[in-house]
């Protein structure tokens, strides 16, 4: 489970998160929505360390964020940052053997090979595993990324907006993909209806603060699109699952 | 990974080494190999500290234009040495053993590259266009009061600097060697020990992080490392600024995407190439007067100003 308490966060003069209190539950999909500013990737990269903690507390089990060493934390959560697009002369099995960097720091063994030759055949990557990356589709490239992220082997999953720049065939894949993996899965979404379709668990922040938590069904109401993303939106139910007019 | 062109470029260098050692020589060889060994050792040490120093620097900045040298660390070097000299004298500083020079000079500069260096990286690592102006303004800084004090002092003193202030690969302090060494052996110690880990931060902040790095120590570590083969190169051979670019932008067209296990010794092959094939070149067979700092500092600009456009137009 990972546990935020009180956590407050400024940039500058600005307070990005007020006062956070929220309890992820361990297993599923958890999705964070929310208008652009309202502090979700904050969240998220606060959760692994990405940025420095200002004040309140943040547990993943039983690490403590800040206190643990960074590659011990490393082996219990991953993260996909936004732009991760740094070594683009990488090739696709090399970006996901570095998932195993946690475990050998550099010395890779037989079962960290057998690893990341499983992990491409699942992540279909067989064929493009000596490609660059920068010579791959941007849904390639996340897929691969995504892989690398799964060879860490982590028991949480963290992404922040995976789906940016993807169409339709990529995003409902990737959706469905992590949605296989059986870890504990956080993921910042854009799209409402791609959140609904997918997650257990939705949590909906506005203004740096946790305004709902709940599932899809209790939380994409007319109402909460209104309060939180100040649109008038007309949301129809299909299979138990609400899914927003737009 | 590339395993061939590594024995070619070796093979390269024992052919240098050789030409080096024998070319032109007159007089007994008792005589000649000692004298030019020394010289050649100083060489070696200067190809293993300059890119290095300038890889680790790239490596941990995220980009390819930038080295320790155009960020102004020679420069900073040349300065804390003449502020030593402005504080305490010629006479006093002469009067200092060389052991104590030296490790006076690198514990200055490394402490002075922590506060400096450390607070920009950590700032302005995103900003390449900030880090070139910083690093320019840097070097103009230093060398500006580095001009300023030595005209403060007497010329007695002036003399002392100024055998530190140029770059010379005719005339190398070889009473420097065995300290030298030493540090040099021990920075690139680490820095071999930091390879695997360095693959993992040219990734990124991020990226690195989440595989359970720690980029703001790895700075630091890497500062201080760069800060004492600055240092090492610099009393050495005095103050190169666009040797290390030119070697590392070759290595990276030598052994494209290397990890760091192979870019690393291609890098410093292609340096001791450079030094000891351009000097052997230059001095024994185009029996030249033209210092070879100056030829690489040309080459070396050259790819500069290419590597700046070839980055704007992207």
């Amino acid at each position: 489970m990972i546990k935020v308490s009180h956590v407050t966060h400024r940039i500058g003069g600005a307070t990005i998160l007020s006062d956070v209190s929220v309890e992820l539950a361990a297993g599923g999909v958890t999705a964070l929505i929310g208008p652009n500013g309202a502090g979700k990737s904050t969240l998220l990269s606060l959760i692994a360390r990405l940025i420095p903690l200002q004040s309140g507390s943040i547990t993943v089990d039983d690490l403590t964020i800040g206190a643990c060493p960074s590659d011990v934390l490393a082996r219990k959560l991953a993260i996909l940052p936004q732009s991760a697009d740094a070594a683009p002369r990488l090739t696709v099995r090399d970006l996901v053997s570095f998932g195993r960097y946690p475990y050998h720091k550099g010395r890779g063994t037989e079962e960290d090979a057998q690893i990341v030759a499983q992990t491409l055949h699942r992540f279909g990557l067989n064929d493009l595993a000596g490609r660059q990356l920068d010579t791959l589709s941007g849904g390639q490239r996340q897929r691969a990324q995504v892989a690398m992220i799964h060879a860490q082997s982590t028991d949480y999953v963290l992404l922040d907006e995976p789906l940016n720049n993807l169409d339709i065939a990529a995003s409902r894949s990737l959706m469905r993909m992590l949605r296989a993996l059986g870890r504990t899965v956080v993921i910042v979404l854009h799209d409402i209806n791609y959140a609904s379709s997918y997650a257990d668990q939705i949590v909906a922040m506005k203004d740096g603060r946790i305004h709902a938590v709940g599932t899809p069904a209790d939380v994409v109401t007319e109402d909460l699109l209104a309060d939180v993303f100040g649109t008038r939106a007309t949301v129809h139910q299909i299979d138990g699952r609400p899914l927003v007019q737009v | 990974m590339y395993p061939r062109r590594l024995i070619g470029l070796a093979a390269v260098l024992a052919i240098c080494v050789a030409g080096y050692m024998t070319l032109g020589a007159q007089g007994s060889w008792g005589f000649v190999l000692p004298f030019r060994g020394a010289k050649l050792a100083a060489l070696l040490l200067v190809a293993l500290a300059v890119p290095t120093s300038t890889v680790l620097f790239q490596t941990i900045t995220q980009n390819r234009i930038l080295t320790p040298s155009i960020m102004g660390f020679d420069a900073l070097y040349v300065l804390i040495l003449t502020a030593l000299i402005f504080v305490l004298g010629g006479q006093e500083y002469v009067r200092l053993p060389v052991i104590g020079q030296f490790v006076l000079n690198v514990g200055l500069l490394m402490g002075a590259a922590l506060v400096l260096f450390g607070t920009l990286l950590s700032q302005a690592r995103q900003d390449i266009m900030r880090m070139i102006l910083t690093g320019i303004i840097f070097g103009v800084l230093f060398r500006a009061v580095t001009g300023f004090l030595q005209r403060m002092i007497d010329p007695n003193e002036y003399a002392v600097v100024q055998v530190n202030s140029y770059a010379r690969f005719g005339r190398i302090e070889t009473d420097l060697l065995l300290i030298a060494a030493v540090l040099a052996g021990i920075a690139l110690a680490f820095a071999w020990r930091m390879r695997h880990r360095l693959d993992v931060l040219e990734l990124g902040h991020d990226t690195a992080t989440n595989l359970g790095e720690t980029p703001q120590r790895a700075t630091l570590q890497v500062l201080v490392i760069v800060a004492a083969l600055v240092s090492v190169s610099t009393a050495l051979v005095g103050p190169i600024v666009f040797l290390g670019l030119l070697v590392v932008s070759l290595a990276h067209q030598v052994t494209p995407a290397a990890r760091h296990a192979v870019l690393l010794p291609c890098a410093v092959l292609i340096c001791a190439i450079t030094l000891i094939g351009g000097q052997t070149v230059l001095e024994r067979v185009l029996a030249l007067s033209t210092p070879l700092s100056v030829v690489i500092d040309l080459l070396g600009g050259a790819v500069f100003l290419g590597l700046l456009l070839k980055g704007m137009s992207r």
